[in-house]
């Protein structure tokens, strides 16, 4: 009878064994952002590109921070976040060949349509925010040290007030992906900054609207970045940059151009040379 | 807020319909979690067996230990195997980061320390039962202890459903090991955790239900090929 | 013809008899437990160790049976201390038996293949001592689900099927039905006659007097007396064997 469990063991083990073998090693791995994958960008462009040139993109989506902390660790081949300063700075210090413009969206204020606030219909972003800060509604925070958080610090800061002194009170942080960070907006029936995409793909808006947009300052630009292989030698240069080279391409371009959602473009393409 | 009746509508939708999708990540949850209970049943019964009947120094504040790790954070865990295996990290050059492999790696470790645990209290309490028995056969230590593997095969099997039941649950570990890439290392959890960011709640839940129907097939099956086998020996 | 019942692991292992205890002491908090300066198990036929309950008869088994250590004395095997290959020519019935979650006839196999028949030969003897045993008809059964009498008697029979040399039994019809103490009785009688040395703890004196051929008394952890069953009973030699005869001996 013993011999059952040895056989169980026996085959178990080599289910386990070779579970992670039989992959492809035509791939790429691509450290980006939550925003770009919720909105569902890259399920449309990626496999208008997997289909042209066989290679996989594989996408891990995290925070940029994060994005950025894994591709120093060398466990990927192209960035795509949006965090300008901290993108020149990875390329600065060797991390990054180069950092090139590729598309950008806008960053939006949503809140309740009650808006106990009120600053419905503003445009400028930072007398915005001194009026929620000011009227004590609840604004909820990603405070993940991503791309958009990094923003919305920012805009703190132009708006002369410091919310993390009313941290746990009316500003709530909740160190949580963009997705989360809505539903505990909604949850709360606070306000909080979003990148547009994200917030058009939304499937929990309950009520909520946007509020603010169209300010300058809530431009939100982002970059493509090839690993340098002198800091990891691992990475496949030839083709992150073959990657990298086709999102820059009036093809490329294109493809980000006409992704929409709800009949809405979500992204603009802006990259250099090119003429939209 | 949304209907649960919308979310029983995506899951049975989803179910119908066999959405590829949703095979492959249902195939690869299955896939990683199972061969995690394996290899944690590998290490986690010899380590039982072991302190269910050696006596050293010591050995109090390993069984101890081996408890307290049942509750291992996910998170901590995934973070940890990520670090060992990111390039930056000592298992780098094995390039398993971001893999089903990875995602085994994992959640064998939080699996194990529960198979062990379970297993040593369980054997533990056999052999106080069966000592005398066995040395009246004159069995060596490991006979003995294989015979009291098999004899308790039935509560052993009840440990690895618990040990699966927290590996397929589990999300923390995996997403940061795997990184959610679809048609790689997407699986039920994390596919969840997606679609609640992106707020298709109804969507997500629905999945928890295909999740929850899935864990209860598979201890039906446990259950129901345990009672065919008792029919079996004792027809 | 009996070398030929033995497997060959057994038929290479040394022998168990003569078993000796010397200078024997067990003591629990300052409680004297046990107190046998020597006894020897040889020869031939069945002894009957009677006794009030906490004379010290189950211990003095177990540890002639090498399960417990005495605090001070030895016990030999044919000279040498208990080992676990002399086990194979050894059986004992446990007061507790501890029947394997399995068939009935899979809880003597297994006691067969360890003593080193092969797996076709251990399935036909077990076979045989059950049909033998006149519990054919449970074979297939769980071992678990027997009744208490099911259970002693298939303890028995998982003992007796390896053939030992010499069979230790620790009250292994206590609380049973007459019919059940009836078979057991009966099967120790015939593998004695066979030539097997039997030793057996009993508290009833009605049983010592049916299956005994010598009769040891314990009381207070000390060996009173020990004779032929007949003189025992007939002429008990101490005052203790005399009250216990008489049912007056108490703790």
């Amino acid at each position: 009878m013993n011999r059952h469990l040895a056989r169980f063991m026996a085959v178990s083990t080599v289910v386990a064994m070779t579970a992670g073998g039989a992959m492809a090693d035509d791939f790429i791995v691509v450290q980006s952002t939550t925003s770009t994958q919720n909105s569902g960008l890259y399920d449309y462009i990626l496999p208008i590109y997997e289909d042209k040139s066989g290679v996989q993109i594989r996408v891990v989506a995290v925070g940029t921070g994060q994005a950025i902390k894994n591709a120093r660790n060398c466990d990927g081949d192209v960035l795509l976040v949006h965090a300008k300063p901290a993108e020149e700075k990875f390329v600065a210090e060797g991390y990054g060949v180069e950092r090139t413009d590729l598309m950008y969206n806008d960053f939006i204020i949503v809140g309740p349509p009650a808006d106990p606030a009120g600053v419905k219909g503003m445009k400028d972003a930072s007398t915005a925010l001194n009026k929620i800060a000011d009227s004590e509604n609840i604004f909820v925070s990603r405070g993940d040290d991503s791309g958009t958080n990094k923003k919305e610090v920012a805009l703190w800061k132009a708006a002369g007030v410091d919310p993390s002194q009313s941290s746990g009170q009316w500003y709530r942080e909740t160190g949580s992906g963009m997705g989360a960070t809505l539903n505990a907006t909604i949850g709360m029936d606070g306000y909080t900054m979003t990148d547009r995409a994200t917030w058009i793909a939304f499937g929990n808006k309950a009520d909520h609207e946007i509020l603010v947009e169209g300010d300058k300052a809530l431009f939100n630009q982002y970059g493509v970045i090839l690993v340098d292989s002198e800091k990891c030698p691992r990475v496949k240069s030839d083709l992150g940059q073959a990657f990298v080279d086709w999102m820059l391409s009036d093809e490329g371009q294109k493809a980000i151009a006409s992704y929409r959602l709800d009949g809405k473009q979500l992204f603009f393409p802006n990259a250099p040379n090119v003429t939209n | 807020m949304q209907d649960f009746a919308a979310s029983f509508f995506e899951a049975f939708r989803l179910v119908i319909s066999l959405d590829p999708d949703l095979l492959e990540v249902v195939w690869l949850s299955m896939r990683v979690s199972l061969s995690a209970v394996a290899m944690a049943a590998l290490v986690g019964f010899p380590v039982g067996a072991f302190l269910a009947v050696a006596r050293f120094p010591g050995r109090g504040l390993l069984v101890i230990t081996i408890s307290a790790l049942m509750g291992l954070p996910p998170v901590v865990v995934g973070l940890v195997v990520y670090m060992l295996l990111s390039s930056a990290g000592v298992l780098g050059p094995l390039q398993l980061l971001y893999t089903p492999t990875a995602m085994i790696i994992a959640q064998t470790i939080l699996v194990t320390p529960i198979v062990a645990a379970l297993a040593r209290q369980t054997l533990e309490d056999l052999h106080d039962e069966y000592r005398d028995q066995l040395v009246l056969y004159g069995l060596g230590n490991l006979a003995q202890l294989k015979t009291l593997l098999w004899e308790g095969r039935y509560s052993l099997l009840t440990t690895l459903l618990a040990g699966f039941g927290r590996a397929v649950a589990e999300v923390g570990a995996v997403i940061i090991v795997g990184g959610n890439i679809n048609h790689v290392t997407r699986v039920m959890t994390t596919t969840i955790a997606l679609e609640t960011s992106k707020g298709n709640l109804a969507l997500a839940l629905g999945l928890g239900f295909i999740l929850v129907t899935i864990a209860f097939a598979v201890n039906a099956l446990v259950f129901m090929s345990r009672a065919a086998a008792v029919r079996r020996a004792y027809a | 013809m009996r070398e030929n019942l033995l497997s060959a692991v057994q038929r290479q292992a040394m022998p168990v008899l003569p078993v000796t205890g010397t200078g024997l002491r067990v003591s629990r908090k300052g409680r004297v437990l046990l107190d046998v300066d020597d006894i020897e198990i040889a020869g031939q036929g069945t002894t009957v160790i009677v006794g009030p309950n906490g004379a010290g008869k189950s211990l003095l088994l177990n540890l002639l049976a090498g399960l417990r250590q005495p605090d001070r004395g030895k016990v030999r095997w044919n000279g040498t201390p208990p080992s676990r290959s002399r086990y194979c020519r050894f059986g004992m019935v446990l007061q507790h038996a501890v029947l394997l979650r399995r068939s009935v006839r899979a809880n003597v196999e297994y006691a067969l293949r360890a003593v080193g028949h092969s797996r076709t030969e251990a399935r036909r003897r077990a076979e045989t001592s059950l049909d033998e045993a006149g519990m054919e008809r449970l074979a297939h059964a769980s071992a678990r689900v027997l009744s208490g009498g099911e259970r002693q008697r298939l303890a028995l029979v998982r003992a007796l099927a390896t053939h030992p040399d010499l069979l230790f039994l620790d009250e292994p019809t206590s609380s049973l039905d007459p019919a059940s103490v009836l078979a057991i009785e009966t099967m120790v009688q015939d593998a004695s006659v066979k030539g097997m040395r039997a030793v057996m703890v009993a508290h009833d004196l009605a049983q010592a007097k049916r299956v005994a051929d010598e009769i040891i008394l314990m009381h207070h952890g000390r060996i009173v007396e020990r004779a032929a069953t007949d003189n025992f009973f007939q002429r008990p030699q101490s005052e203790t064997a005399e009250a216990f005869i008489a049912g007056r001996l108490l703790i």
